[in-house]
């Protein structure tokens, strides 16, 4: 996990007027395929909109750990209990080392964790909405993660190296969880009545969150056209939410489950998936604060930074030398 | 063979319940540094408690998922110092400390244990403990040394600790009989080795220990007899499996 759709508004652009021969080069380099490096030159919209989304990335890691994370201590049997310690491990150790590839172009992991507690920088609004049951912790560790990897596998073909390198180790993590989700929910597929439904209720639930994942359709300005020339944005949020629409739903509907979308249908015509809009306006207040869950993720954050502040100043203050990540 | 039993699910029964502490950090570690480290150790001590469960069922009792997610608190045989609340990191810290340190002594020992199959775990699970207590000196010796807040907190957990961690050694009935068959060398023997190394550690902080004389261990754990905070652990755990422990999940 736990990466979604990337909302790309907001940079001012007015003032990152950049030497047109040193953007000439940059942009060579990338039509190459060469890869840039922390200490290469970079126009500065280029490293904001990258610490912007490297850092929405780490937090979506540590937020998402939330939900799943509650489920650790009520895993039914070993087998569960060990695999679902080891994923949401593996997602606090994606957070540590996406917070590396973006302290790299120059902002530090306090300085973006401070964002994330204050609401200044955002996560993916899916881990906005509550784990109830066992079967929600599987939705997320098979659909949810599956829809991250959609979207990690494309920005891993990216142009910045720290963060394609972090990616690649990413994704073959992930294949894992995708298949420990997949396995938790056969076993629910083919279980007893009530597992079947415990299941279906999830898919239920989370089916609007599940395609808010991929971000709003995108707005084709300039701006985000630059984004894709330079290969920040690798792919458009429809792009990848048809891609996992052509993965998972028949692999859903084989399980036996339904959709709670009457219009989901392939479109034979154009090749792609044909759907209800999900409720936009519902995503557009859960991002900016007014979810079932963004207060509760925050201040479960807010605690944790603050209860280990005295931890993090005794390590800061005995002989350990900060070192700079090279990613 | 109840001597080896009684042995067995207690040892069990500590890792697994503070394997189940230590999971209760996931995601809310001081830094995420060691969040992974908890993370980890959480799933050393799930599985080693699994591995010891499993030799249980060889020598006859029930599978151990039915074993870990059925019982109740009084036929838990873990000490009290595991089952406690995880706090404040600075008592997480203290009591993994002082745990592991006996915990990787213990499996020293039960390595030469005539008993081969616990012999042979314990050699493997010694491994693993070395990089439990390799990060818990870590720690302690770091935050023990730093600043008078760090200092503080560790020394009053430390004092909150000890009776509980004296309690980890409170001798079973059948320690005679072990002893004799050369299974485990007994709680006194663990006990003595315990108390040098833990000096040890201390001896290179800023922390300092009481007149072991002083301390009453806070005993009960090995009978069965738990503080309030274990059975509702057990029932957390528990929730789902429970639902349907016919099920498979």
């Amino acid at each position: 996990m736990y990466g979604g759709g990337n909302t790309f508004e907001g940079i001012q652009t007015e003032s990152l007027q950049e030497d047109p021969e040193k953007l000439a080069a940059f942009e060579a380099r990338i039509d190459r395929g060469e890869k840039i490096e922390p200490v290469d030159w970079m126009p500065q919209l280029y490293r904001k909109q990258l610490i912007r989304m490297i850092e929405q990335h780490a937090h979506s890691e540590i937020i998402g750990a939330l939900p799943e994370g509650t489920w650790i201590t009520r895993a039914p049997g070993f087998k569960r209990k060990l695999a679902l310690i080891a994923k949401v491990q593996d997602e606090v150790g994606h957070a540590q080392l996406l917070y590396s590839a973006a302290e790299t172009l120059g902002k530090s992991r306090e300085a973006m964790i401070d964002d994330l507690i204050t609401g200044k920088s955002k996560y993916s609004n899916i881990f906005n909405y509550p784990a109830y049951t066992w079967a929600d912790a599987c939705f997320i560790s098979w659909l949810v993660d599956a829809g991250a990897i959609v979207n990690q596998l494309a920005n891993a073909k990216g142009s910045y190296g720290p963060y394609c390198r972090a990616l690649e180790r990413i994704c073959a993590e992930e294949s894992f969880h995708l298949k420990y989700g997949h396995h938790c929910v056969i076993y629910l597929a083919t279980g007893t009545a009530r597992q079947r439904e415990m299941f279906q209720q999830a898919i239920n639930r989370w089916w609007t969150p599940m395609m808010h994942f991929f971000g709003p359709a995108d707005k084709i300005s300039t701006h985000t056209q630059v984004l894709m020339k330079w290969k920040v944005k690798m792919a458009s949020n429809d792009d990848t939410r048809n891609q996992f629409l052509d993965m998972y739903v028949p692999k859903i509907l084989e399980l036996g489950f339904t959709i709670p979308d009457e219009k989901l249908k392939k479109n034979p015509e154009t090749g792609r998936w044909d759907y209800t809009e999900p409720d936009w306006e519902e995503f557009m207040r859960v991002i900016n604060g007014d979810g079932p869950c963004n207060k509760e993720r925050l201040e479960v954050r807010r605690i944790a930074e603050e209860r280990g502040r005295w931890v993090r100043e005794a390590l800061r203050s005995s002989k350990t030398a900060y070192v700079t990540p090279l990613a | 063979m109840q001597s080896l039993k009684e042995l067995l699910y207690k040892i069990a029964d500590d890792q697994l319940i503070l394997g189940h502490r230590n999971s209760e950090w996931t995601g809310f570690g001081p830094l995420l540094e060691e969040d992974i480290a908890f993370s980890s150790m959480a799933q050393d001590k799930i599985g080693q408690s699994y591995a010891l469960y499993q030799i249980l069922h060889d020598l006859g009792e029930q599978a151990p998922d039915t074993v870990a997610f059925m019982r109740n608190a009084n036929q838990f045989h873990n000490c009290i110092l595991v089952e406690l609340p995880n706090g404040e990191y600075d008592f997480s810290l203290i009591r993994h400390f002082l745990f592991d340190t006996a915990q990787a002594l213990r499996f020293d020992m039960l390595a030469e244990s005539s008993f081969q199959p616990l012999a042979e775990l314990a050699r493997k699970i010694k491994g693993e403990l070395r990089y439990h207590t390799l990060h818990a000196n870590t720690f302690i010796k770091k935050l023990g040394s730093a600043t008078t807040e760090s200092i503080n907190r560790l020394q009053q957990s430390l004092d909150f600790a000890l009776p509980y961690a004296l309690g980890i050694f409170e001798e079973s009935p059948y320690e005679t009989e072990l002893i004799a068959e050369g299974i485990f060398a007994g709680e006194k023997v663990l006990r003595e080795k315990w108390i040098e190394k833990t000096e040890d550690i201390i001896k290179q902080t800023s922390l300092h220990l009481p007149d072991w004389h002083t301390i009453t261990p806070i005993t009960g754990g090995r009978l069965g007899q738990h503080t309030e905070h274990l059975q509702p652990l057990l029932d957390e755990m528990s929730e789902v499996f429970k639902i349907d422990p016919a099920a498979e999940w």
